[in-house]
């Protein structure tokens, strides 16, 4: 590639401007945020009836409030795994596809910008998006369960629940950034968000499924040895850990809950020496999480950049 | 001074199709320079290219001395660029969308704002201005499509079949506006099919036709070499054996049928030759008139000559 003229990033500011103040003001930010509202609100309720009593015996209450899941509710991060795709496929859909269906993208691209501030911007505008309805929702739970349980939450659980924010801010990364590239691949918004669905779906739904049988052919258990059937769990765990969705719970598990000493399967003999139920040190926590973090933000990068690579070659001709 | 647009055998290929074919095409600064042909025959391939926005499969091109491969943004920033089918933000108002595009081309604050609010009064849209772009009007839009990309100033104006889906009136306008454009001294790049539209503003034309542009100049050139005579001349009257004495007065290079009379081509003026001939096989003559051939005559025998050479 010949070297090119100026800054890529020229016009990035007044792009990431524009389309933070759309995703702002759209009719599907309001409904999204009002449903992640309802929910935060709901989940949260529900978990404080059930750790009111344990008031003053847990030292991580304030964690519990989004852990804990009350029947038939489930806990507040697991909606949120469930919405956080929604909303980063929300966001990033029709971003490059919606340009060409409104007939601005030659306009746009006849300015003198490059097209990589175009989806850079855009993408970053989602991203700002998401850090600011997941900030928001994060006060208002802990606004809630300081008004309701009458705890304050200590540092250590300020600062587990913030790296947990910013966890759940790379998993909607993903699902932000694959929106993209299908919004850059399709030409029609509506097929671009249900190919971004079902990436999503078969991830959630049909991954597991997919890495249990996997793992079953890949490392059959024959004698029945416990390390036999530890190395088919762990083969299951790697192939598992291809979702992002399986990132995020072990992210949320390893932040949110301080007793998890490990994830996925571990012989007894590993357990020598742990006394069970005291909690982790963050920095440990945060040690055993870092590969899952840095796989989502790979995952994203990757996406952005197929995105950007196929919008690079795309004819933008209506 | 260096031409606004400089192409060297300028070529796209799509696959086995070939859109542009070794195109040499210069329009000189201040000039309307109309691109016609018909569809699919490589015009808007060929405006692609000149920004910079499909690359060049060979070839040249200089766009007001730079190469938009290299510099797509110099030459951006100085050119101005009307997609044939072109779109804008519908919850934003005229004015909101223009503000856009001046940001992008670095202009903000209270310049931007006099510049948006002159070329909006220009257009004739100051009352639209702060109306949500949905309620405008097809013509509303092609407007504020010309004010926006007037807003960078630029030194050239493409414009890719400005006037499509306008009615008469409004197209009209509109070609009154790039009149206006040529008048502060803009170079202007117009692709059309519609003749008479782009005869009536255009300096010179280029005939595309499957790529090639093989004709190129101002509309009475192009006439003469395609349609041979130059001048029409356009006899109504009746008579016995008219047309045989028609065909025999002296420059007269072809007679043809039309309407209720017919049509003369001829090298010269030659109305006093005709009129006489006329009265002198004792016909009775209604009326008698001079034509500028049209590049649509041009045009229909160009492609004519094109299709039959084909067949
Ligand atoms: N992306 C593409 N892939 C393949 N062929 C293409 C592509 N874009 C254009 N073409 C072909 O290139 C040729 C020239 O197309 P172009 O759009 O430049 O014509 P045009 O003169 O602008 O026509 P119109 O008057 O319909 O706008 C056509 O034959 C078209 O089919
Ligand atoms: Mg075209």
């Amino acid at each position: 590639m010949t070297r090119r003229e100026g800054s890529a990033f020229a016009g990035l500011g007044v792009v990431f401007t524009k389309e933070f103040a759309d995703q702002l003001s759209g009719a599907r930010m309001v409904l999204l945020v009002a449903l992640i509202v309802l929910t935060a609100a709901g989940t949260v309720y529900a978990a404080i009836q059930t750790i009111r009593n344990v008031v003053g015996e847990d030292p991580f209450l304030f964690l519990r409030l989004f852990t804990t899941a009350k029947q038939p509710l489930p806990s507040f991060v697991a909606f949120l795994g469930f919405l956080l795709p929604l909303l980063g496929i929300a966001l990033g859909f029709d971003a490059v596809n919606g340009e060409f269906q409104r007939r601005t993208l030659g306009r746009l691209l006849a300015q003198p910008i490059y097209r990589d501030a175009l989806l850079f911007g855009k993408f970053l505008a989602g991203l700002t998006t998401l850090a600011l309805v997941l900030g928001a929702i994060w006060l208002l739970v802990a606004g809630m369960g300081i008004l309701l349980t009458g705890v304050p939450p200590s540092g250590e659980e300020v600062a587990r629940s913030l790296l947990f924010l910013l966890g759940a801010l790379a998993y909607g990364g993903v699902w932000l950034a694959v929106a993209l590239f299908f919004s850059v691949l399709f030409k029609n918004p509506t097929t671009s968000a249900l190919a971004a669905i079902g990436t999503w779906l078969f991830f959630t739904v049909f991954w597991g499924m997919i890495a249990a049988g996997l793992a079953q052919s890949l490392a059959p258990v024959v004698y029945g040895f416990p390390e036999e059937v530890l190395r088919q769990a762990q083969t299951e765990l790697m192939l598992a850990r291809i979702a992002p969705n399986t990132l995020y719970s072990e992210i949320t598990l390893a932040l949110l809950k301080p007793e998890v000493r490990a994830l996925g399967p571990v012989l007894p003999v590993q357990l020598q020496g742990m006394v069970l139920g005291t909690p982790l040190p963050l920095s440990q926590s945060l040690l055993m999480i870092w590969p899952q973090f840095t796989g989502l933000v790979a995952a994203t990068v990757i996406f952005f950049t197929l995105a950007y690579v196929f919008f690079q070659r795309a004819e933008i001709r209506a | 001074m260096m031409a606004a647009i400089a192409t060297q055998d300028l070529t796209k290929r799509y696959r086995s199709v070939v859109a542009v074919d070794r195109l040499n095409l210069e329009v000189e600064r201040g000039e309307v320079f109309g691109l016609l042909g018909p569809n699919g025959s490589g015009k808007t391939t060929t405006i692609l290219m000149l920004l910079g926005l499909t690359d060049p499969t060979a070839g040249q091109v200089r766009v007001l001395g730079r190469d938009p491969v290299r510099e797509p943004l110099s030459v951006k920033r100085r050119v101005g660029y009307l997609p044939d089918t072109v779109g804008f933000y519908d919850e934003l108002s005229g004015r909101e969308n223009l503000r856009y595009t001046a940001a992008l081309n670095g202009l903000s604050g209270r310049r931007a704002e006099e510049r948006i609010g002159a070329l909006l009064e220009q257009m004739g849209l100051a009352e639209a201005a702060d109306r949500p772009v949905r309620t405008y009007s097809r013509g509303m839009k092609q407007r504020l499509g010309l004010a926006d990309i007037l807003i960078k100033e630029p030194e050239l104006v493409i414009l890719d079949e400005p006037t499509l889906g306008l009615d008469p009136a409004a197209a009209h306008e509109f070609l009154e506006l790039i009149g206006r454009l040529k008048a502060e001294g803009l170079t202007v790049l117009l692709a059309s099919h519609l003749l008479e539209q782009v005869q009536r503003v255009c300096d010179r034309v280029g005939l595309f036709r499957k790529g090639r542009m093989d004709l190129v100049g101002p509309v009475p050139e192009l006439a003469r070499r395609v349609l041979g005579g130059a001048y029409r001349i356009r006899v109504e009257a009746d008579g016995e054996g008219l047309e045989a004495a028609l065909a025999a007065v002296p420059g007269v290079e072809r007679v043809r049928r039309e309407g209720r009379g017919w049509v003369l081509e001829a090298e010269r003026d030659l109305r006093p030759a005709v009129a006489r001939a006329v009265v002198q096989s004792g016909g009775r003559l209604y009326a008698l008139e001079l034509g500028v051939p049209s590049l649509d005559e041009v045009y229909r025998a160009y492609y004519g000559e094109v299709q039959h050479d084909a067949a």
